[in-house]
């Protein structure tokens, strides 16, 4: 197109994304600091506040581990191994991706609730699992499913399994031809899916929103808290909480934005030609939410 | 006698981790999904139909299928737009607004809510009030599909062959003609992906809506909102119900990307 359009099309470009994305963010910074970096502060620091920053972490620390294991399991079994359903697995990993958080949230408690299908179990057992710590995990976890598997699959189908037969043949274990030869060439794309799956846990609020009751105090995450300060005209907790969670995406954003940066210099190192985009391995933050439909 | 026993538990431990994950993944999804079909179903057809028929579900679905229709289409128009500048033009700063349109997905949905809230809410400093109104839910939920927009577009618009577009300008063809029928042909089959994924999206938000839209029945409560109401006053097989014809929708239209993928070659957007 003639360069002409140039300037105004970038002038609605820029202008659309200031308008929708770039402003708004901005403000929530302003109002959060509107009346002090104190008042922000106080705000962030009251019991439930803390309680829902720890409880935000615990999730985290449960629930990503356990996503990551999941995630490299069912990568290697999908790289490694031929079987009739396969796809059928694939697909599973990424219908959480397809479905409401809202519905996530509400098939758990159709299993795991007093009247859901484990209810009776449950109870008789003792074990809470809706309204409770469990279940936050578990809607969280769900939600956060398909991130490292898109990531790390690519990779290990890529890399075929040459090397570690070869270690094998050596007399390396399985599992230290795994730790010494698979693990650090997926390392990288672990890393990615691990960092998307943190964000996505961190930032969950529809699923958690259904299962947890969001009760102050015991079973309230950062993200409802953030929903019951507006809810209680707090609204300086809000943005301040609102802050907090701002600033770890940015982080995250950074992080992939340098490791994407990164991937690009070394595949240009590794090339001789100059490869041009459509031949660069380029995962951007957005592949594995596109892939299958979102995050 | 040792290598015997390894060799007999070899087969139990290479079968554990498989049984593992199928085990966590039932736990997290099949079992759920499951669960919500049943309950959608457990008394029939008929209180199925009336579940997802019913006044406040009809508008529900109503106002979501057409904010979301609305959205992925400016969406796909806005995204060709943006995914051009990224692509053709150069200007200081273009790698921080290419991290500006990924903003959307790594932010939190409530956060998401809570910016559009605090600028285009009841305290706007531009005097613009969205909030409580139907145009607000169109507001969030462009916020939160316009990286499908863009980057389902991006790659497609890199490859182009900008020897066409130059032939075709250098035989005296408009920019308009140009556009039309060298550039949106080519792009056509990727934005109507963007746009499904962007819809699919969309029938599903509710961080970024609840905020903003404020659930009044009727006026801005969408199908999500509605669900998590349901749900909330235990009338779970109703709310099953209409997350079943989210599903289905949801499904349908992904498996609609997937056909136009293949067929146009369009590939895994990025």
């Amino acid at each position: 197109m003639k360069s002409r359009w140039r300037l105004p099309l970038r002038i609605v470009a820029l202008g659309y994304l200031a308008l929708l994305v770039v402003i708004p963010v901005g403000s929530v910074f302003y109002r959060a600091f509107q009346h002090g970096f104190i008042a922000a502060w106080d705000a962030v620091t009251t019991p439930d506040a803390v309680h829902a920053l720890w409880l935000t972490l615990l999730v985290v620390l449960i629930a990503v581990p356990l996503n990551t294991v999941f995630g490299v399991g069912v990568s290697l079994i999908l790289a490694r191994h031929r079987f009739r359903g396969a796809w059928l697995l694939d697909a599973f990993v990424d219908l959480p991706l397809a479905i409401s958080p809202v519905v996530v949230g509400l098939a758990l408690v159709l299993v795991y609730g007093k009247t859901g299908w484990f209810g009776n179990w449950l109870a008789a057992h003792g074990i809470e699992i809706i309204f409770s710590f469990p279940g936050i995990v578990m809607a969280s976890a769900t939600v956060a499913l398909p991130y490292v598997v898109r990531e790390v699959l690519p990779v290990l189908q890529e890399i075929g399994t040459d090397q570690e037969q070869a270690a094998t043949t050596l007399g390396a274990s399985s599992f230290t031809a795994f730790r010494r030869i698979t693990l650090p060439s997926i390392r990288r794309s672990l890393a990615y899916g691990v960092t998307l799956t943190t964000a996505r846990v961190l930032g969950e609020f529809g699923a958690v929103v259904v299962v947890s009751g969001a009760i102050a105090g015991r079973t309230q995450t950062l993200t409802l808290f953030i929903q019951d300060s507006i809810d209680n005209l707090n609204p300086v907790g809000a943005y301040a909480g609102a802050v907090i969670l701002a600033i770890i995406a940015l982080v995250v954003l950074t992080v992939l934005g340098a490791d994407r940066e990164g991937r690009k210099a070394k595949w240009r190192s590794r090339s001789d030609q100059s490869p041009s985009d459509s031949e660069m391995p380029l995962p951007s933050t957005t592949s594995v939410l596109m892939s299958p439909m979102d995050h | 006698m040792r290598r015997s026993l390894r060799g007999a538990l070899r087969p139990a431990a290479k079968a554990t981790g498989p049984t593992l994950i199928v085990t966590y993944l039932s736990l997290l999804v099949l079992l759920p999904i499951a669960a919500i079909l049943s309950k959608s179903f457990e008394n029939g057809l008929g209180s199925f139909w009336t579940a997802v028929t019913q006044p406040e579900a009809r508008a529900a679905l109503k106002l979501t299928l057409i904010c979301s229709l609305l959205v992925a289409a400016f969406n796909s128009v806005a995204g060709l737009v943006i995914a051009w500048v990224l692509v053709r033009d150069d200007f200081p700063g273009k790698r921080v607004v290419s991290a500006v349109i990924d903003l959307p997905f790594a932010l939190p949905t409530i956060v998401a809510g809570l910016t559009l809230l605090s600028l285009y809410g009841p305290n706007s400093p531009f005097g613009i009030n969205v909030a409580d109104a139907r145009i607000g839910i169109v507001f969030a939920l462009a916020f939160v599909t316009l990286p499908f927009s863009v980057r389902s577009v991006q790659p497609v618009l890199a490859e182009l062959d900008r020897e066409t577009e130059d032939a075709a300008a250098s035989l005296g063809a408009s920019s308009s003609v140009v556009l039309r029928r060298v550039i949106l042909p080519s792009v056509a089959p990727a934005m109507l992906a963007g746009a499904g994924l962007a819809f699919a999206r969309a029938i599903g938000e509710f961080g970024s809506v609840v905020l903003i839209s404020g659930n009044l029945p009727f006026k801005t409560e969408v199908a999500s909102s509605w669900i998590y109401s349901l749900s909330q006053s235990d009338q779970l097989s109703a709310a099953a119900a209409v997350s079943t014809v989210l599903i289905l929708i949801a499904l349908i239209v992904l498996g609609a990307i997937g056909i136009v993928r293949r067929r146009f070659n369009v590939g895994e957007a990025v």
